[in-house]
């Protein structure tokens, strides 16, 4: 029996008096394509936030790829290989869209124990990564100059560029189009059947039930439901906390 | 272009300048070029710290006192060769940089540009209170008049300070065009997803603080024996606080280029209006301009050279 | 200067101060009148960068603007310090508008990078700085008033008037505040415009006009804690500058945008200076400041009431 990729046992996080995220257990393994839902504040963002690092202060133990990641910062547990991609692109405004590409080669993948990519191989991975979501046009172009839609596949992008072992997605197909939303959910498929397992973060239902091996739902920073997405939406808790709206 | 190519480059620019300098044979341009040499180190240093990084260092005059009070320390200790002096300043200035980097790097960019204000203030009443070094009643280095080969003492200051410029300007651009810039940039463009991307935003920087901190000491260590008689409130003048932020943010902070420009123009400027009118006029000038420029003109003098580059350039292409 | 301030000394080695407890409950006792004008001085921060997040480093330089505007009404037409300071409120409440609706245009509009904001304000923080000096010239300037040479005396407890009477007036200065922002709807809406900008559009409120107050508001009170200043000591123009620290390091150890927290900190501030400056010589004192506020930056930086 393979062991788990993700493993968390009772994450909490609170702000100040509020409470975020409570006892929070969940467990991947290597390969998953699992859908995370929930309604606006239940607390999703926050939860990959902490799983990456990016908050620190919770409560609560997460292994990754087997070893216990408590205390390691956001750099280390990319390198480590997680990544992610934020629910509001935050691309590098000052450099071009093939360079934003270039950093997590640069600093995630080359910084692995082992690596040592060249030049020459990173601008070719930059090229394929650009190709795979479509933007090789738009290689020299700036953040800037992209539209919504863009900005999310470089954000995607970006972070498939770590090459990571489990790409969390946070609300990545916000305003995307039908057929957009297909395009990405297609991708995120494709990336799947490479090996890379995949937490997705989506309010479209259609794009999770389609993508999903297995659904989580949150709800006030509680987890109410983890099993089969048919199963799950079908629970009388989940409706009348999420869908019934 | 390689950086050694650069390097070379740049080295003969600095000898023709000398050459030309000789030529003139007036030691008053050897003074005033000290200066705008020295204000060159200066910005350069400043922004590979505040233009790559985006950390704004108000401090820039506590890190030129160190380097010139470590000289003085050194001088009193036993008398050696300036190259020596600069090494020393170096380290010295570059750990500073690093000490105050590890305090204060893990906080939001306006808290690090107080505490490196702080820290100026806190450097200055230390000095004032140390007597060995003169305390406030200042410290006299005498020098020397003649060194061979040259002849003229401060012809010897203009050029260890071409010297260091060159080697300043060097570094600059060999960091631009690698991954440490890369970096940088990552950190000044968004450090959070910067982190996310596998850049341990810390380790570089404390690079970025430890090297702009030493290079500015660097600049200060030859400064007693171009003054004479050093004193903490010219060592910590504010001209320099003002100028090594003033110089990039004119000239253009993205490259090297940006703070050699900056420093060219506002150093020749400052030398004439301060020969012909007033100090404090010179001041006044700088700060207007500094003004005018972060609102006008955020990118600068450089900014506005590449945004005609590419009005141009899209002029000419077919619609 | 310091030694204005802190009253007569009895040497004791190397310059430092024979211990007594006399001289340290005077200490103590100057430090808190201190500590009440330091409130002063920091309060207009504590609203600009606690609450609107802009780091007004400038800010120093009005006060000093203030001192040189009391100054002025006080020579020429023999006003009382505070009594100029308050006709002169007006002026840098429209001067911090005009200053906030710059800042806002090339700033905040275009989502600039919060380097060119700071560079901004060093650059005022200078060209105010220069020009007092080109129109005063670097002379220590003081104002005349009945109180500045008297004091309370209680046993042996000194209690100068000219540090009374301003730390009094800025104890009332930051209640009218504190009342103004918990109680009033404009209040509220500073309050609510740093934590949430959309909320206030939907109330039909305009958000950078709130902000627009709120920063005016920061640089009128630079006009009375100006009159302090003078009150308290002579003024040149380069003293602001040894505010700048003490400034920051109160509002972060108070606890960014807290008023009471501003209080205690500067008291805390003040006592602290007071203490070094009695007992060690007042040549340290700037250092007090400033060492505070790099300890609290590196290891507190929530404050003493952290959020």
């Amino acid at each position: 029996m393979t062991a788990n990729l993700l493993d968390v046992q009772g994450l909490g996080k609170r702000f100040g008096g509020f409470v975020a995220l409570d006892g929070i257990d969940l467990m991947v393994a290597p390969g998953e394509r699992v859908g995370l839902i929930g309604p606006n504040g239940s607390g999703k963002s926050t939860l990959v936030n902490c799983l990456t690092g990016t908050l620190g202060n919770y409560t609560g133990a997460v292994r990754f790829d087997g070893r216990n990641i408590a205390g390691l910062k956001a750099h280390q547990r990319a390198r480590l290989g997680m990544a992610r991609s934020f629910q509001l692109p935050r691309p590098f405004v000052s450099m071009s869209v093939a360079d934003n590409i270039r950093i997590p080669l640069l600093y995630a993948v080359n910084a692995r124990p082992g690596a040592h990519l060249s030049f020459g191989e990173i601008s070719t991975r930059c090229s394929e990564l650009l190709a795979l979501v479509g933007l090789v046009d738009k290689a020299h172009q700036f953040p800037g100059d992209l539209t919504q839609v863009e900005m999310r596949k470089l954000e995607l992008a970006r972070a498939m560029a770590a090459e990571p072992k489990l790409l969390i997605a946070d609300e990545a197909m916000a305003g995307l189009s039908h057929s957009e939303v297909e395009d990405i959910v297609a991708l995120l498929i494709r990336l799947n059947e490479r090996g890379i397992t995949v937490i997705l973060i989506e309010h479209i239902m259609r794009a999770v039930m389609t993508f999903s091996q297995r659904l989580v739902v949150l709800v006030s920073g509680k987890k109410i439901a983890d099993g089969a997405p048919d199963e799950v939406i079908r629970d009388k808790e989940v409706e009348r906390a999420y869908l019934g709206q | 272009m390689r950086s050694a190519a650069f390097f070379l480059i740049a080295l003969a620019v600095g000898a023709v300048i000398f050459g030309c300098a000789r030529a003139i044979n007036n030691d008053y341009v050897f003074f005033a070029g000290y200066t705008v040499l020295q204000f060159i180190v200066l910005a350069t240093a400043w922004n590979i710290l505040g233009g790559y990084t985006g950390y704004v260092n108000f401090g820039s005059a506590a890190f030129f006192a160190v380097g010139a009070y470590s000289s003085v320390f050194f001088h009193k200790l036993y008398p050696m060769p300036i190259p020596v002096l600069i090494v020393f300043a170096a380290v010295i200035s570059g750990l500073v940089g690093l000490g105050m980097g590890y305090l204060t790097l893990r906080l939001r960019g306006a808290f690090f540009a107080i505490a490196t204000l702080a820290l100026a203030v806190v450097l200055q009443t230390l000095i004032v209170n140390w007597n060995y070094v003169g305390g406030s009643r200042g410290a006299y280095v005498i020098r020397p008049s003649t060194v061979a080969f040259l002849g003229n003492y401060i012809q010897y200051l203009f050029l260890i300070m071409l010297a260091l410029a060159v080697i300043a300007l060097t570094i600059a651009r060999t960091i631009e065009h690698s991954s440490l810039g890369y970096g940088f940039a990552t950190i000044r463009d968004d450090e959070l997803a910067a982190e996310a991307s596998g850049v341990p935003t810390l380790k570089l920087k404390l690079i970025a603080t430890t090297l702009s901190g030493a290079l500015m000491g660097m600049a200060g260590a030859p400064f007693p024996y171009y003054i004479g008689y050093l004193q903490p409130s010219s060592a910590f003048g504010l001209e320099y606080a003002v100028n090594s932020i003033a110089m990039p943010i004119i000239g253009g902070t993205a490259s090297w280029a940006g703070p050699l420009i900056g420093a060219i123009l506002l150093g020749t400027l400052q030398q004439y209006v301060t020969v012909t009118i007033s100090s404090s006029v010179n001041v006044l000038i700088v700060g207007v301009l500094l003004v005018a420029f972060v609102v006008v003109a955020p990118n600068g003098i450089m900014g506005l050279f590449q945004s005609i580059a590419r009005r141009l350039r899209n002029d000419r292409k077919p619609a | 200067m310091l030694g204005a301030r802190f009253g007569t000394h009895q040497a004791g080695p190397e310059g430092t101060q024979v211990f007594s407890p006399e001289l340290a409950i005077n200490a103590l006792v100057a430090g808190l009148l201190l500590g009440g004008f330091y409130a002063a001085v920091t309060v207009g921060i504590s609203i600009s960068f606690g609450i609107l997040d802009i780091v007004n480093i400038a800010h120093p330089a009005f006060i000093i603007l203030g001192s040189y505007i009391a100054y002025l009404l006080n020579i020429e037409f023999g006003i009382d310090p505070i009594i100029a300071a308050i006709i002169a409120v007006p002026a840098f409440y429209a001067l911090g508008a005009a200053i906030y609706q710059v800042y806002y245009l090339a700033f905040e509009k275009r989502g600039r990078a919060a380097l060119s904001g700071l560079a901004f304000f060093f650059g005022i923080l200078f060209i105010t700085e220069v020009l007092l000096i080109l129109v005063f010239g670097v002379d220590y300037r003081y104002v005349q008033a009945s109180y500045i040479d008297q004091s309370f005396n209680f046993g042996f407890i000194n209690l100068p008037k000219r540090m009374l009477i301003p730390c009094l007036i800025s104890l009332l200065m930051f209640i009218v505040l504190q009342l103004f922002l918990s109680r009033t709807f404009l209040g509220r809406a500073i309050m609510a415009v740093a934590q949430d900008q959309e909320a206030l559009r939907l109330m039909a409120a305009s958000p950078i006009r709130i902000k627009r107050i709120a920063f005016a508001i920061s640089i009128a009170t630079a006009s009375l804690a100006g009159a302090f200043l003078i009150i308290i000591q002579p003024v040149e123009p380069s003293v602001g500058r040894e505010y700048i620290g003490r400034v920051f390091a109160i509002c972060v150890l108070g606890g960014l945008g807290s008023l009471p927290g501003t209080i205690i900190a500067a008291m805390l501030l003040g006592v602290a200076e007071s203490f070094t400056a009695t007992f060690y010589g007042p040549s340290w004192a700037p250092a007090v400041s400033f060492g505070i506020l790099l300890l609290t930056l590196a290891f507190r930086p929530a404050g003493i009431l952290g959020r």
